[in-house]
C-alpha cells in the first residue's frame, strides 16, 4: 500500500487585489476585491513505503503548499490526499505520531536553552518514557555527530549542530514519514552532506518515507532515486533524476580537439555543430546516437582528445523555468 | 498524550523547561517584584484618599475594598505568571510561522498555547494579592464559614478563565491581524478598573463593566462571595458568564484553525 497518496490535489488562495498607494489602499478599503491564485493544481502521485523522493521546483512553484497540504496543516481545496492510511487535514493523534516536518528556516528548540529540555519536552509530548527517550537521544545524536552540543543553550550553537538538533527533536517520535522542506538551508558543504549522510541512514535503518526539498541539487542527487517536478502548480516530473535530465537535455555535448582544422560541412554527418574554433569544436549530438558517433569521429577524423559532457542538472532546470516565466 | 497523568507530565516538563528559561534572565524578577509593589502601594494610596474623608466607597468599607484589590492583584499576577507570556508567544507564531510546529504536535493546541511558558515574576503578585485578601476578609470581621470558602474558591476559579478566556480570543485573532498585541494590553489596561468595587462607579461604568467587559465578573463578585455578601443570582451569573467564555475561546479556536488551515500558505 502506498504511503502517501495524492489525487488531483490542488490549492487556490484567495488574495486582495489591492492597487499600490494611498488611493488604492482606501479604495481596496471601501470595496475589496479578491482574486483567486491557483498554487497547486491537480498534482497526482503516489509514494511508497521506504522510498525517498525530491521535490523540485523554483521559489513559488507550489511545493511547500503540497508539503503542508501533505501533513495536514492547510486544507486542500480539490482532490484528495492520504499519508499513512490517514488524512492529514483531520490531523489524527495517530498521524500525527507518524510523521514529522523538518522547516530548514523554521526552529521548534527552545532558544534559550540546551536542546536536551525541548528533547524531554518533545518526550513528554509523544509519551516517550524517560529510559526509552535517552536510548533513542544517545542513537540519534551518535548518527547525527552530536555530543556535548545538546547541553549548550541552542542560542550559542553554529547553524549546522542547530539543524542536527532539529533533525534529532523531529525524530524522536520516530516518524515513519519525514516531510523536509529545505532542511540544508544555509548550511555550509560539510555539514550539508552531514545532514544527507544522516538522513539516507535514517532512511536506511528505520525504513522511513522521505520527501524533501532542497534548492541543493547535491541534496537531491545524493539522496532521491526519484524527483518530482513542479512548475506553476502543476506537476511536470515524476521519475527518476535520471530520466529528468534526459526528458530535459535529449542531447550530449561532444567537444572534440583536431590536429588540424576542418571545415564545419564535416560535422553535419555526426551531430549538429555548436561552436568551431580553429581546432576546437563542439558538437550537439542525441543521446541515442552518442556511442556511434563517437566511434566513428574517432575512426574517421583526426582527433586528439575528445570528451563527452553532460548538461548540468541545475542549469536545465534553470533553463526550464526560464522558458516560462512565473505570472 | 495519554490521558491527565500524561498531561501532567507534560505540563511539568514545560514549566520546568520555561522556568529555566526565564533563570537565563535573572534581572527580571527584581523589576518585576519592584513594579508588583509600586502598582500596589498607588492602589492604596488611592484607596486610603477616598477612605481617609469618612466616604465609603460604594457601600464597601475599607477592609472589604481590600479585597477586591487583593483579587485584582492576584489576577494580575496570573496574567503575568501564565497569560501574557503564553498568548505572547502565540502571537510569535503566528508571525514566525512557528504555529506548524505546535499542530503538528498530538497535543491539543488550545492546551499547548495557553499554557506552555510559565513565567515566576508574576507569582509576588499572586502572593501579594492573597495576603491582601487574607488581611481584608480578617479585618472586615466576617470570616467565610467553610463552605462560603469553598463557593469563594470556585468563584475566584471561574473569573480566572473568564480573564484566560478574554485573553485568549484576542490572542487568537492574531490568526488573522497578525499584529494584536496592542489589543492585549489595552485588555490588561481596562481590567485596572477591576481594582475597586464596581459599586464605586458611576451607573454607566457600571454597565459597561457588567455586560461589556466583565469587569464586575472578575473581582467585585469574587470579592463579594468571600465577605458573604454576594447575593446568589450573581454568583450564579459569575459562574454561567465564566463558562460562556471559556466555550466561547473554545469555539473561536477552531474557527480560528479553520481560517489557518484553509487560507495560509
Amino acid at each position: 500500500m502506498a504511503m502517501i497518496r495524492a489525487l488531483g490535489l490542488g490549492k487556490t488562495f484567495r488574495v486582495a487585489d489591492k492597487q499600490p498607494g494611498l488611493a488604492g489602499t482606501l479604495r481596496h478599503f471601501v470595496q475589496r476585491r479578491h482574486r483567486d491564485v491557483p498554487a497547486v493544481r491537480d498534482v497526482s502521485f503516489s509514494v511508497e513505503p521506504g522510498e525517498v523522493v525530491g521535490f523540485l521546483g523554483p521559489n513559488g512553484a507550489g511545493k511547500t503548499t503540497t508539503l503542508k497540504m501533505l501533513t495536514g496543516l492547510i486544507h486542500p481545496s480539490s482532490g484528495s490526499v492520504e499519508v499513512a492510511g490517514f488524512r492529514p487535514q483531520r490531523r489524527q493523534v495517530d498521524f500525527l505520531r507518524r510523521i514529522t516536518l523538518v522547516m530548514g528556516n523554521k526552529q521548534q528548540l527552545i532558544w534559550d536553552l540546551p536542546p536536551l529540555d525541548s528533547l524531554r519536552v518533545n518526550a513528554a509530548v509523544y509519551g516517550i518514557d524517560d529510559a526509552e527517550a535517552q536510548r533513542r537521544i544517545r542513537d540519534l545524536a551518535e548518527m547525527l555527530e552530536l555530543g556535548e552540543e545538546l547541553r549548550r543553550p541552542v542560542r550559542k550553537l553554529s547553524l549546522g549542530q542547530r539543524m542536527k538538533a532539529e533533525l534529532l527533536a523531529a525524530l524522536l517520535h520516530r516518524p515513519s514519514v519525514l516531510f523536509l522542506d529545505e532542511p540544508t538551508l544555509g548550511l555550509d558543504v560539510n555539514a550539508q552532506a552531514r545532514v544527507r549522510s544522516f538522513l539516507a541512514e535514517y532512511n536506511r535503518r528505520y525504513g522511513a518515507t522521505l520527501l524533501l526539498t532542497s534548492h541543493y541539487m547535491a541534496d537531491i542527487t545524493a539522496l532521491c532515486p526519484r524527483v518530482l517536478l513542479i512548475h506553476q502548480g502543476s506537476l511536470m516530473h515524476d521519475g527518476s533524476l535520471a530520466e529528468l535530465t534526459n526528458r530535459l537535455a535529449p542531447c550530449r555535448e561532444v567537444r572534440l580537439e583536431l590536429r588540424e582544422p576542418l571545415p564545419a560541412s564535416t560535422f553535419a554527418a555526426y551531430g549538429t555543430l555548436e561552436d568551431l574554433q580553429g581546432r576546437a569544436v563542439r558538437l550537439l549530438v542525441r543521446r541515442e546516437r552518442l556511442t556511434a558517433s563517437v566511434a566513428r569521429l574517432l575512426a574517421e577524423l583526426p582527433v586528439v582528445d575528445l570528451e563527452v559532457a553532460e548538461p548540468p542538472i541545475e542549469e536545465l532546470i534553470g533553463q526550464l523555468f526560464r522558458r516560462e516565466p512565473a505570472r | 498524550m495519554g490521558g491527565p497523568r500524561g498531561a501532567a507530565r507534560l505540563l511539568l516538563r514545560f514549566w520546568s523547561a520555561s522556568l529555566a528559561a526565564e533563570m537565563e534572565y535573572g534581572v527580571n524578577a527584581a523589576v518585576e517584584l519592584l513594579s508588583v509593589l509600586g502598582n500596589l502601594a498607588g492602589s492604596l494610596f488611592v484607596l486610603s484618599l477616598f477612605f481617609r474623608h469618612g466616604h465609603d466607597l460604594g457601600g464597601w468599607s475599607w477592609d472589604q475594598a481590600l479585597v477586591v484589590l487583593g483579587i485584582y492583584t492576584l489576577l494580575d499576577g496570573l496574567t503575568s505568571t501564565l497569560l501574557q507570556p503564553n498568548l505572547g508567544a502565540l502571537v510569535t507564531h503566528v508571525q514566525k510561522g512557528t504555529l506548524d510546529f505546535v499542530l503538528l504536535k498530538p497535543v491539543d493546541s488550545q492546551f499547548w498555547l495557553s499554557l506552555r511558558i510559565v513565567s515566576p515574576w508574576g507569582l509576588p503578585g499572586v502572593a501579594v494579592g492573597l495576603v491582601l485578601m487574607a488581611v481584608g476578609v480578617v479585618r472586615a470581621g466576617t470570616p467565610p464559614s467553610l463552605p462560603g470558602l469553598a463557593l469563594a474558591l470556585v468563584v475566584l476559579v471561574a473569573a480566572s478563565l473568564l480573564l484566560y478566556s478574554l485573553w485568549f480570543v484576542l490572542a487568537a485573532t492574531s490568526i488573522w491581524f497578525v499584529k494584536v498585541w496592542n489589543a492585549t494590553e489595552v485588555l490588561r489596561a481596562t481590567l485596572v478598573a477591576g481594582r475597586y468595587p464596581i459599586s464605586a462607579y458611576p451607573a454607566g461604568l457600571r454597565v459597561l463593566f457588567t455586560f461589556v467587559l466583565p469587569v464586575a465578573f472578575l473581582t467585585t463578585v469574587p470579592a463579594e462571595t468571600l465577605l458573604g455578601k454576594a447575593s446568589a443570582p450573581a454568583v450564579l451569573a459569575g459562574l454561567l458568564v465564566a463558562g460562556l467564555a471559556l466555550g466561547a475561546s473554545r469555539l473561536f479556536w477552531i474557527f480560528a484553525l479553520r481560517f489557518y488551515t484553509s487560507a495560509s500558505s
